[in-house]
């Protein structure tokens, strides 16, 4: 009968093997393919156009796949002026996507309506209807802070964990992934909010 | 190329009962403009574009002007009595200036290249009599331009062949590009 060889036989450094949990490796995956949302609202669209062409590259990053479906998307980049009548229409296309799914508010307009706050058909940040992950500011924001924005993102990701409270909605089954969707009034968008705009 | 005097005496020989005005602009981009009238206003602007040495063709730009009342003071001269004696003197006397909306339009000739002509066409007020004549029928390229002042300012298109909201929903109340607009929250 052959002795046993205490040492283990594969030595995994050395046979290319790694250990990691199965968390780190499910946010490996995830946080390395997020599926953009293909919709532009304004002038950061162009630059987030420009994010991803060959100068600037986004899929270094591995999102890319800008998906014309809300079906297939795990992100929506929110890129540019919410008009009160594409809000709706904004946070539907939201309600479409399968979690997980994150949002990025590219832009002042996006964050808190920019410039055109105080305009009679410019909603005042798209958190009034939807969560944003990250926000992003400039006006537009050039291609590079859609990058940082995006590697940030990645971190979140990267940190969230799979279980216990703070675990992602589509792992909590009392979550629910749907936000009401405003609807039109006679002067303004009726229905209820995340928040309160901010008084000027 | 014509003066704008010299169109406006084409409209007058043409029309003889329209009432074509020039409206003088003082501004460094001086550029008066015609206010045609509103009844006569579609045969003006079929005139204007059939005619063979005018020929505008194309209306690039279409715009709304509100005017709300303004109180304007102004020196006038009245005769006194003083000391028993009539003299004359200046007082300040206010007056309310008229309300209405306003249409513009930019027409060029893209055959003969001149241009712009800018005519108006205006409403006799801005609460209850909105209509003036639809220009779409004359160019087509005015089709979306005045649903849009339908839209923001509330002029009514008479002739129009889709005058409904364009920018904001239908349901919606109000013209927000009126001076006395205030948007909600």
């Amino acid at each position: 009968m052959p002795q046993l060889n205490p040492q283990p036989q594969i030595k995994p450094a050395h046979e290319g093997v790694i250990l990691t949990t199965v968390e780190d490796l499910y946010n490996w995956g995830r946080k390395n393919s997020l599926w953009p949302l293909q919709f532009g609202l304004a002038c950061c669209a162009i630059e987030m156009i420009a994010a991803s062409m060959a100068r600037f590259d986004i899929a270094r990053f591995g999102a890319e796949v800008f998906r014309p479906s809300p079906r297939q998307a795990d992100l929506m980049i929110v890129s540019g002026t919410v008009t009160k009548k594409m809000a709706p229409q904004v946070v539907r296309l939201f309600n479409q996507m399968p979690e997980p799914k994150y949002v990025i508010a590219m832009g002042a307009c996006a964050i808190c309506g920019g410039p055109f706050r105080d305009g009679y058909n410019v909603l005042r940040g798209i958190d009034l209807y939807i969560p944003v992950d990250i926000y992003i500011p400039g006006c537009p924001p050039r291609p590079e802070a859609l990058l940082e924005g995006l590697m940030k993102l990645q971190q979140k990701i990267a940190a969230q964990r799979l279980t216990g409270p703070d675990r992602p909605p589509h792992l909590n089954p009392g979550a629910s992934g749907e936000f009401p969707v405003p609807q039109y009034g006679p002067h303004d968008l009726v229905g209820p909010q995340l928040a309160k705009p901010a008084k000027n | 190329m014509f003066t704008l005097e010299q169109i406006k005496d084409r409209l007058a020989a043409a029309f003889p009962g329209a009432s074509v005005e020039i409206i003088p602009n003082a501004s460094p981009s001086h550029q008066p403009s015609l206010l045609l009238p509103a009844g006569q206003a579609l045969q003006l602007a079929r005139f204007l574009r059939d005619q063979p040495d005018l020929r505008f063709d194309y209306a690039s730009n279409v715009t709304g002007v509100d005017w709300p009342e303004k109180t304007v003071k102004e020196k006038v001269k009245v005769k006194k009595i003083i000391d028993g004696v009539e003299k004359e003197a200046e007082e300040l006397a206010e007056r309310k200036t008229a309300a209405y909306l306003e249409a513009v339009y930019h027409l060029y000739s893209m055959a003969l290249g001149h241009g712009p002509l800018v005519i108006r066409l205006r409403t006799a007020n801005r609460t209850d009599r909105l209509t003036v004549p639809s220009l779409t029928p004359v160019w087509r390229s005015c089709e979306l331009q005045e649903r849009e002042i339908f839209d923001l300012f509330g002029i009514r298109f008479q002739g129009h062949p889709d005058l409904r909201r364009l920018l904001m929903w239908d349901n919606f109340e109000g013209y927000p590009m009126r001076k006395d607009y205030v948007p909600a929250s």
